[in-house]
């Protein structure tokens, strides 16, 4: 239909068409340089020595220094090890928490009639927003009268209740479930718990997919709520360790910055180039539905 | 007999809500209340258990707080820093989103400009405000060397030391972290509406612009809302990058946010955990009434009318049928 429906440019019309072209190219071609110089920047000088780096800040070309830069890195202050140790298990753990408490609550609101249903999603929807600067002078403060601090599960305990995940979830279990199903299942004599497990966590699994994704870079890349828990070395997040790099120790190394500038981002970047296309559709799903 | 099946099972709704529920009491609920409780308390020091509410004034955090002029300092930050990266950010969303979703040329390539423009957005805001730092370091950061190179400069700048600099750093930071993500979004917005709608316009005579402005714009008006919320609340909750981007906050607090300040009022320094408990609840109550008004302004005007209308009706209708 397209090639018959077009109506035939005059050569004026056309040429205005070509630099329009043109211009959207070169515009994205810009911008696409301002997203990746950065990160190419980054990841070149984290293979050069901290002399070359001091003569030219700028290289396309990456050298051979990474080795070298590695063990420098390790005699210092910032413990990759230990931040990826730490971060992972932070980062997994609030991941799988989040997403199996989250359908379940989410199918609990979605499937069972019951009383309290739509008061109970109505205050999920309106503590979706609440910033977590207000409760975490509180939450520190009951941490520490309990002595939680500096204790990673109170990091990612909180994860079980997340008020916008039940969302997307919740969303999601709408359009894809069908009470059939249930209804089969217990005709079948299965429990209610069983049923949950074994049939409806299947059919929520492109949900899942992309909530845990996010679930997991967000949690990967928190700041502010382990910058206030956590003050011993050996439980410190990546993130935080990333200061540590700004500090007198690494005053004149800038390969060893660059490298442990990349190293806390490497499980991202790996992540994102797996999965960037489901990640960039799972953003404009999110927003569609919120 | 349905219904009794429904009565039965209703337990289960309560039974599966459990775990979302005691974990919301314990690590959000009650925490709010205890940052509400401290605000009007004298909580001050890193290694206290417990504390009292204050006899004397009890507002005396909150007045501290407002009277303080690194508060306030801290607030016109947040306020400037976000606004100057919303706006480039959705004029640089809403380009791309015309260009993408036009359906008389398509651009080709939109998946790998799409992937590569949400790619800042994933990566760790600390890692990228100690990595810009790097960047704009003296005198061996990389642009430096780029503008020595072209030729713009003679000796090395010191960008992070002119507050003016810092701050426009970090708007930038802050753009191009987002610009992406605000696109994806706005995008997935337009691909929701009826085609239909479209062709009609084009039918109409109607041209690119036109139709961006009087069809596209006001259909995603609901996202663009959206978007406006989540970013005003992150804006003013902004942390990672100011916190990192420069030790201090640079010269004359010019990176200083409101999120920086309660967090260093309550764990650094003295530990004024009272005052920066009173902060977040200043804080708290602006992001409130900022989403309230936004919603408010935003909202669909044809559809309030026709709801005060029916309101109105449906009283007259009352008042009648009681004979008044």
């Amino acid at each position: 239909m397209a090639s018959n429906g077009k109506v035939k440019l005059s050569s004026g019309a056309q040429k205005l068409e070509t630099a329009r072209l043109v211009f959207i190219y070169v515009v994205c071609v810009i911008l696409t340089v301002l997203c990746l110089a950065p990160f190419w920047i980054m990841l070149v000088n984290s293979t050069r020595s901290s002399a070359s780096i001091q003569e030219h800040a700028i290289s396309f070309i990456p050298s051979k220094y990474l080795m070298d830069n590695w063990s420098k890195v390790l005699k210092q202050s910032f413990n990759p090890f230990t931040g990826f140790k730490n971060s992972i298990i932070v980062s997994t753990c609030s991941t799988a928490l989040a997403v199996y408490f989250s359908s379940l609550t989410a199918y609990a609101i979605s499937v069972y009639e019951w009383k309290l249903k739509n008061a109970f999603f109505s205050f999920i929807v309106g503590v979706m927003m609440i910033p977590s600067q207000v409760t975490m002078i509180g939450f520190y403060q009951m941490a520490y009268k309990f002595g939680w601090n500096n204790q990673l599960f109170a990091l990612f305990l909180p994860a079980i209740a997340s008020p916008m995940m039940v969302f997307f979830m919740r969303q999601y279990l709408q359009g894809a479930l069908s009470h059939e199903i249930i209804q089969s299942a217990r005709i079948d004599g299965a429990g209610e718990f069983y049923t949950f497990n074994k049939i409806v966590l299947p059919i929520m699994k492109p949900a899942i997919a992309t909530q845990a994704i996010f679930s997991f870079v967000s949690s990967w890349n928190r700041l502010f709520e382990p910058m206030v828990l956590i003050s011993a070395d050996e439980k410190k997040t990546l993130p935080m360790m990333v200061s540590l790099l700004k500090g007198d120790t690494y005053k004149q190394e800038f390969g060893c910055i660059y490298l442990g500038l990349f190293l806390t981002v490497l499980p991202l970047i790996i992540v994102y180039l797996l999965l960037s296309r489901y990640i960039v559709a799972g953003v404009a799903l999110g927003s569609v539905k919120g | 007999m349905g219904k009794k099946k429904t009565l039965n099972y209703a337990k289960y709704g309560y039974i599966f809500s459990i775990p979302f529920v005691v974990a919301y009491l314990i690590f959000s609920f009650y925490p709010i209340i205890n940052t509400f409780l401290i605000a009007f308390s004298d909580l001050v020091g890193p290694a206290r258990k417990d504390y009292n509410f204050l006899t004397g004034d009890i507002f005396e955090n909150f007045k501290k707080v407002l009277d303080n002029p690194i508060f306030k300092k801290a607030f016109m930050n947040t306020l400037k820093l976000w606004i100057c990266n919303f706006i480039p950010q959705m004029v640089i969303a809403l380009l791309l989103t015309a260009w993408f979703t036009d359906t008389r040329s398509k651009v080709k390539g939109q998946g790998f400009f799409k992937v590569v423009f949400y790619m800042p957005n994933i990566i760790t805001a600390a890692t990228v405000a100690i990595l810009f730092s790097t960047l704009f370091g003296d005198p061996v950061g990389p642009m430096n060397d780029l503008l020595k190179t072209l030729g713009f400069i003679d000796k090395p700048v010191k960008f992070l030391t002119k507050a003016n600099v810092a701050q426009n750093i970090v708007i930038y930071i802050q753009t191009w972290m987002w610009f992406g993500y605000t696109m994806i979004t706005l995008i997935s917005g337009v691909i929701g509406i009826d085609p239909a709608i479209f062709e009609a316009a084009e039918m109409d005579g109607s041209n690119r612009f036109q139709t961006f402005i009087y069809i596209t714009i006001p259909c995603i008006r609901t996202i663009m809302l959206f978007t406006l919320v989540t970013s005003l609340i992150g804006g003013l909750n902004m942390f990672d990058i100011p916190k990192l981007f420069i030790a201090n906050s640079g010269p004359n607090y010019a990176t200083y946010t409101t999120s920086v300040f309660i967090q260093s009022k309550a764990f650094e320094g003295r530990n004024l955990r009272n005052e920066a408990a009173a902060a977040s609840l200043i804080m708290f109550v602006i992001i409130v009434i900022c989403s309230a008004a936004l919603f408010y302004i935003m909202r669909d005007k044809d559809e309030a009318e026709a709801r005060k209308l029916r309101k109105q009706a449906l009283k007259q209708a009352k008042l009648a049928s009681k004979g008044v």
